[in-house]
């Protein structure tokens, strides 16, 4: 491991390693991007701790995330590192950083359409999100299910170009 | 009964409706009447069960017998659950499946929101994530009741049915007994009556604009908070219990 110049990497450092873990549901975005690694720290023992939160409470995905995490840490030659998990506050889509929504524009998906911010106004019911499809930008779009392959995500149809594609749903 | 008892017996009711109504939506998994809606349903049950084992584990750490989720949820028999009765209903048609969905939604994002502002921290955590999952199932099972209800006079005439059928199964998550009281006095739970009203004021809206009657007051059934069910849990048990009953410890 003498070759790895960073043994002992800057908070800094590590972010940028974790910005390039991709989502396992959708890899052309990172789990940085994606807005799920809360915080990185390093402990006064010398351990690196890792606060990722859940996207969805039932995403299979996210022990495979937190694994992916630590794996991408120990191959910089990091053996102490720490996974930690904060359910509060609860993630929001509007943590998807700038980047993260041109990648998944460029990948098909259309990015969450507004920003939740405050999610007390919940009770009433509201009508589904206009969004632009992401192949052609019309806005003539309409919602064809809720839900798409993943719980993140809403199936939309492209009434100009009449293609299906997903819309990753404000949360 | 001591705090930390009526906090077990309430953190399993939370689980317990939680997890007994994801195992009934993943009876769909391959035969919902569409694609979309079949992968709804998964994902809506997957949501259900992600809440599921937060509570689950909760309970498990409160209990403090090192039982933990998984051992809350395949280990025990009926008569140790405590889910509302509303939830173990058997899918029947697709309108019964959303009726039930749609009374048990309405209900628990009004109780999630309440639950946001528990004085113990860590239920307000998981009441805070869950909340916005159960607001989307909510906007979810309204659409349906309303397409239905205002759609043919086949599909309205199922869908009045199932809502009349599954009444008698919401006057359970109104009802307080000594573990919501003594929840609610600490500030942890909250009154389960306090919700009805709003409860009732969001159904029939949905109802109205779908056209269809909201059933008449009348006798109610209970007994799932307490562990007393209806015949249908075991037989759902037996099945989703059964690896690990067959294969004691066993794991993916
Ligand atoms: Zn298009």
């Amino acid at each position: 491991m003498t070759e790895h110049a960073s043994i002992d990497p800057s908070v800094e450092e590590v972010w940028s390693w974790l910005a390039d873990v991709p989502d396992p549901e959708i890899p052309a975005v990172s789990v940085v991007d994606l807005g799920i690694v809360r915080d990185v720290r390093r402990e006064e023992s010398g351990a690196l701790v890792v606060t990722v939160t859940p996207t969805y409470s039932g995403c299979p995905a996210t022990e495979l995330i937190a694994a992916e995490i630590a794996r991408a840490i120990r191959a910089r030659g990091i053996e102490r590192v720490l996974l930690e998990t904060r359910l509060s506050p609860a993630w929001t889509t509007d943590w998807i950083t700038e980047r993260g929504r041109e990648k998944l524009s460029g990948y098909g998906i259309a990015p969450p359409g507004y920003k939740v911010v405050d999610a007390s106004a919940i009770l009433r019911r509201r009508a589904p999100d206009p969004v632009a499809c992401p192949r052609c930008g019309s806005r003539r779009t309409s919602l064809t299910s809720r839900f798409g392959s993943t719980p993140c995500k809403a199936l939309y149809r492209c009434d100009e170009c009449l293609e299906p594609f997903d819309y990753f749903k404000p949360h | 009964m001591g705090r930390q008892d009526a906090l077990f017996e309430y953190l399993l009711r939370l689980g317990d409706s939680a997890l007994v109504l994801a195992q009934r939506l993943g009876e769909w998994t391959g035969k919902a009447p569409i694609i979309e809606e079949d992968l709804a349903t998964a994902n809506t049950a997957l949501d259900l069960i992600g809440q599921a084992r937060m509570w689950l584990a909760y309970a498990g750490e409160v209990e403090g017998k090192g039982r933990d989720e998984d051992r809350l949820a395949f280990l025990r028999d009926a008569s140790d659950f405590r889910n509302v009765l509303l939830v173990e209903q058997p899918n029947g048609n697709f309108a019964d499946t959303i009726a039930r969905q749609f009374y048990f939604d309405a209900w628990n994002v009004r109780a999630l929101d309440a639950l946001r502002g528990s004085t113990d921290a860590r239920v307000a955590d998981i009441a805070g994530k869950s909340l916005k999952e159960a607001r989307y199932h909510f906007e979810r099972s309204a659409d349906w009741v309303v397409r239905l209800g205002d759609g043919t006079d086949e599909s309205r005439a199922k869908m009045q049915a199932a809502i009349d059928d599954l009444w008698t199964y919401t006057g359970e998550l109104f009802a307080a007994d000594e573990v919501d009281r003594i929840l609610a006095e600490s500030g942890v739970g909250f009154d389960p009556g306090s919700l009805h009203a709003p409860w009732m004021d969001a159904v029939k809206q949905v109802l109205d604009e779908a056209t269809l009657v909201a059933p008449a007051a009348g006798y109610m059934q209970r007994g799932g908070k307490q562990g007393v069910h209806t015949e249908n849990l075991g037989y759902l048990l037996a099945e989703m219990q059964f690896l690990q009953r067959a294969y004691p410890g066993g794991q993916w």
